[in-house]
């Protein structure tokens, strides 16, 4: 169920790479826990990461989950959409839902990430 | 006098089902180091004829009821319809919660809803939250407001701002890095335009200034408002005085990106000091900011209009310590009132009263600043407030005018270096033309 | 049913609730001159008398309250409010007293704050106390100010401020304004402060430790002086929250417990009403050390009666205007008098007594999560229910209602899944006690039986269940004027 081609991060962050353009978003896991999205905060364009640093948050009716970028570099593009319409974060997390997209720092920052199976043998640590 | 609804029987079977013996039984898990092992020392239970005896003593025991009073400053003597005292009191209103549980406080969020619409209206802004503690505490938490919206650490704050709101502002942002600066005032009584250009700068969260100010001085805050955007930095604008914004233009159409202040004058009594409310708005933009509790409209499952506390994630029960605030009771109640005040004098009622506080202040300026060695300390446009300059001493001035029932005003010695001969005079609608007639004679008497 | 509209709808030009009388003085030329004076006010209500009473009144209708049944929301001690507080409070007297006015004309006023001070003193063990602050959440903030200008005169502010995991929400943010970082202690198995984690977390950068005791269970910290002992012997005080006094009252003292710092909700404990969410209050008591360090002003006892005293060079500033929320301080110490001392004892007593019981009539058909003993509430979880049934705690809350009680709290204290924080207080009759206890039974017979019945409720409620969801994605937070007009 989670991209084969997408990193993730052990807070539930994801990353999907296209040269140096990094697009980064939560998992489908991470949006059934928060419940139904309200709210995203995003960063300013132009504004440059590091690795582990808050993108912004995540707001349901009753939580709050900070983002935290996955890799280093400078923010792109965020997606306007969810400003809108933050329910595509709960609809479509790996594709509508997506946040920010970065130009990435350092593609050793990946080294770091798991890959979609071994999210998926971490998830089934989480739950049982 | 008990107010325990267990008789002895169902105490004894309530007991029995629980498992012990006794009610003291139920705190062996206190250890027995921190049991108290007396009574407390505390007076004997009273019956209410006693209680009621004994406190309207103590009610009695005040006699500022009997003097003629003319103190304002931040706290005002304005007339409260009956309908005000008689629908709050309402049992409904006064005994629940916080509307945790919409479907069963619909009257209390429709109150806020309604309360949220009044003073966006008033303040000319596009959100309100649903109370602060008083204007106090609205004029702190809208400092530390501006400071999360700019990330800038300076914080300008008008020197004619009253002085227990500098205090808080003080004691709020002492141990979280912020600078505050004072910008003094002119002859006007108003703020230093130049001096406030000069210490605006990059660095500058914003600007808090209060109309009318503490000495009862309308401001410029249009100019101010431009000296704060100018360098991108906020404008939060203070009323002490809310009934101001019955008449004078609102403040967020004049540029304030917040306004808030003391509501008190909304159906609240003196009440030494509270309980009061604080109010505030912001523009849109900024809700995400905004300190406090906010009502908002939905629907039901059925598609009926209906309302609940929301934005809660600003709140310390789920942000906790990156909260907006740390506010949790507010002063609810008293908002209440407030919208019960607002909705009873309407848009008529509450411009004529504005009118008649500026016109008895206007006479009681001019018939006191006739006495010989009397004038306005600033030549500024005011209110239902000013200052007046004595030729003696106000302190003394105003003891010599209680010795003749009258409280005249709030000596300002203790407040600003050399204002000893100052004296704030605040004059509402419910003085009559006879009592300020009264305050002209006596003051002439006591300073011949 | 019918919804009230708001006043804005109802709302018709030239219609008026009020009556200025004529202006008395002549009016001046002019005296508008240099203000900007606004058009009328866009949208503001136009309404008549009756209209206005009738809109309030059947606001009022929607609006469950203690006076009307069982309200059980823990950790806010919904007691029964005595009318004679009410009537004392709106006292001319009391009621229209100026703040500013001079000492001599307010001795009435200042004794009421001396007093109340004194009792709360002795209600709690402390050596002083300010009525200053005016909820809870405003008392934290000024403890936790006290404690940091108490190290600060020490020569050391420090750093960081621990706080268990079942900790209000209140409190880490309290802590965050004072200047502190704030670092989370977990919890023992038993839910209460875990002695060895505090002892591996207390250090030299650590300001102070808040507790609520009982705690957010309900729980006695059986632990308390041992806790005092581990964060005193490292230079740090002990905070203590005092929201659930209730279980104590006249049974045992914080001061006695090795409490710096306490404050206390005069809304919760001493029976002033929420009046829907406020006025509150919180006073703050302390230790000998911290005395210098209260807001200013502070009542004192002069020659002549009562005064109040400006002069405190080490006093952390005023947290709000004036001396707090006053009236709600005439009422707290209305219901101290009215109570003496074994009615202040009792308060504590059949409250414990009340929760205890509630708890043995319900343990088995719903979940305790902890089992260590109750004080003043209890709290049980969903987990039987929603194990088999897939009902929640906010099914089974918003079912009660349907009943005609208000649900208990909900989700708090976080180490709690599904929570049921029921607190009963002392006042509720063994008939109201008994019927919700019946309710409860019957609700989870019905989670058995059809499930889909509490999924929908309530279903005799003037709304039903609303989406808080929507209200949030699209805030809607002032009526506006229909596009169409």
């Amino acid at each position: 169920m989670y991209p084969q081609n997408f990193y993730f991060t052990k807070d539930h962050e994801w990353v999907a790479v296209d040269g140096d353009t990094a697009t980064i978003g939560i998992s489908d896991f991470a949006q059934k826990q928060l419940g139904d999205v309200v709210f995203v905060e995003q960063p300013e364009i132009g504004k440059v990461l590091a690795v582990h640093q808050t993108i912004g948050s995540i707001e349901s009716v009753k939580a709050v989950s900070e983002v935290f970028a996955p890799v280093s570099g400078e923010v792109t593009a965020i997606n306007a959409e969810l400003g809108t319409a933050p329910e595509a974060v709960n609809q479509d997390p790996h594709g509508k839902g997506w946040i920010i997209r970065l130009k990435m720092a350092n593609q050793a920052d990946l080294g770091a990430l798991m890959k979609a199976a071994d999210y998926e043998k971490y998830l089934e640590g989480l739950t049982h | 006098m008990s107010y325990i609804a267990l008789s002895d029987d169902d105490k004894r079977e309530m007991l029995a089902r629980v498992g012990v013996r006794t009610p003291a039984d139920l705190f062996h898990c206190i250890p027995e180091g921190v049991r108290l092992r007396r009574l407390l020392n505390l007076p004997p239970a009273m019956a209410e004829p006693e209680l009621d005896r004994h406190m309207s003593g103590i009610a009695a025991k005040n006699t500022y009821g009997d003097y003629l009073s003319f103190l304002g400053a931040g706290v005002y003597d304005h007339f409260i319809p009956s309908i005000v005292d008689s629908l709050s009191s309402r049992t409904e209103f006064v005994t629940p919660y916080t509307p945790y549980q919409p479907e069963v406080a619909q009257g209390t969020l429709q109150a806020i809803f309604e309360y949220q619409t009044l003073i966006c209206q008033l303040t000319g802004l596009d959100v309100s939250n649903a109370s602060l503690y008083d204007g106090a505490h609205a004029a702190a938490e809208a400092v530390l407001m501006i400071h999360r919206l700019t990330g800038r650490n300076r914080i300008l704050v008008a020197r004619s701002l009253h002085p227990q709101y500098r205090e808080t502002i003080r004691t709020y942002t002492r141990n979280v890095g912020l600078v505050i600066e004072e910008v003094g005032y002119g002859t006007c009584g108003g703020l230093k335009s130049a001096e406030l250009r000069e210490k605006m700068g990059d660095d500058v969260a914003g600007i808090l200034v209060q109309s009318p100010n503490f000495f009862g001085v309308v401001e410029d805050l249009k100019a101010c408002a431009e000296t704060a955007h100018a360098r991108k930095g906020l404008l939060a604008a203070v009323a002490a005085e809310a009934l101001s914004l019955g008449l004078l233009e609102a403040p967020g159409k004049m540029g304030a990106d917040i306004v808030c202040g003391e509501a008190q004058s909304f159906g609240l009594p003196p009440a030494f000091g509270g309980p009061f409310l604080g109010f505030m708005a912001c523009a849109k933009a900024h809700l995400r900011q905004l300190p406090g509790r906010v009502a908002g409209q939905t629907k039901d499952v059925d598609g009926k209009r209906g309302f609940v506390l929301t934005l809660s994630t600003r709140e310390q029960h789920i942000r906790r310590e990156k909260a907006t605030s740390n506010i949790c009771s507010n002063q609810a109640w008293c908002a209440l009132r407030a919208t019960m005040f607002l909705e009873t004098l309407g848009r008529e009622g509450l411009r004529e009263m504005a009118l008649q506080n500026v016109h008895k202040a206007k006479y009681a300026a001019t018939v006191l600043s006739k006495i010989p060695g009397v004038k306005l300390r600033f030549s500024g446009p005011f209110f239902n407030e000013f200052v007046l300059d004595l030729p003696k001493d106000a302190a003394a001035a105003a003891a010599a005018l209680k010795a003749k029932g009258i409280l005249g005003g709030l000596p300002l010695g203790g407040f600003e270096p050399d204002a000893a001969k100052a004296l704030l005079v605040a004059v509402t609608e419910v003085r009559t033309k006879a009592s300020i007639d009264r305050l002209a004679a006596a003051l002439e008497e006591v300073l011949r | 049913m019918i919804r009230e509209p708001l006043i804005f709808e109802l709302s018709a030009k030239g219609k008026r609730a009020y009556a200025m009388p004529a202006l008395d003085v002549p009016e001046a030329k002019g005296a508008l001159d240099g203000l900007a004076v606004r058009d009328g006010i866009e949208g503001f209500p136009e309404a008549s008398e009756v209209e206005i009473v009738r809109h309030f009144t059947r606001l009022s209708q929607q609006n469950y309250c203690v006076d009307e049944g069982f309200y059980p929301l823990g950790s806010c001690t919904m007691k029964y409010n005595p009318k004679i507080n009410e009537k004392i409070a709106a006292l001319p007297g009391f009621a229209g007293v100026h703040p500013y006015a001079p000492a001599d004309t307010v001795q009435g006023c200042l004794e009421v704050l001396k007093r109340t001070e004194d009792y709360l003193c002795e209600i709690t063990g402390f050596e002083a106390f300010t009525l200053q602050p005016s909820a809870g959440a405003q008392g934290e903030l000024t403890g936790i100010m006290l404690i940091r200008a108490a190290l600060a005169k020490r020569g050391n502010p420090r750093k960081v401020v621990l706080i268990p995991d079942s900790a209000h929400g209140t409190n880490p943010s309290s802590a965050h304004l004072s200047g502190y970082a704030v670092q989370e202690i977990k919890s023992n198995p038993d839910g209460g402060i875990d002695l060895e984690e505090l002892a591996r977390c207390m250090n030299e950068d650590v300001a102070a430790l808040m507790v609520t005791n009982p705690n957010t269970l309900g729980v006695f910290e059986s632990n308390i002086r041992r806790a005092a002992e581990i964060v005193h012997a490292k230079g740090g005080f002990l905070y203590m929250d005092g929201a659930n006094m209730n279980a104590l009252t006249g049974i045992a003292r914080p001061g006695d417990m090795g409490a710096d710092v306490l404050h206390v909700n005069l809304h919760k404990t001493f029976s002033t009403p929420h009046g829907g969410g406020g006025p509150g209050s919180g006073p703050v008591g302390v230790v000998k050390e911290m005395v210098p360090f209260l807001p200013t002003p502070y009542v004192v006892r002069t020659a002549n009666g009562y005064g109040l005293d400006d002069d405190r060079p080490d006093s952390i500033g005023r947290v709000r205007g004036f001396y707090g929320n006053f009236l709600v301080v005439v009422k707290a110490l209305t219901y101290i008098l009215a109570l003496g001392p074994e009615g202040v004892r009792e308060i504590a007593e059949i409250a414990v007594l009340n929760a205890n019981y509630i708890r043995k009539s319900l343990e088995g058909i719903y979940n305790l999560p902890y089992d260590a003993p109750s004080l003043h509430e209890v709290v049980f979880d969903d987990k039987i229910q929603k194990d088999a049934y897939g009902v929640t705690n906010l099914d089974i809350a918003k079912r009660l209602i349907d009943y005609g009680f208000h649900p208990p709290t909900m989700s708090f204290p976080l180490i709690v899944h599904g929570a049921l924080m029921i607190e009963p207080t002392e006042t509720e009759s063994k008939r109201d006690l008994d019927g919700f206890i019946e309710t409860m039974k019957t609700i989870a017979e019905e989670a058995k039986a059809d499930a889909g019945l509490l999924k929908a409720a309530p279903h005799h409620s003037f709304v039903r269940r609303l989406d808080e969801t929507a209200a949030a994605r699209n805030p809607v937070l002032k009526w506006e004027k229909p596009k169409s007009e």
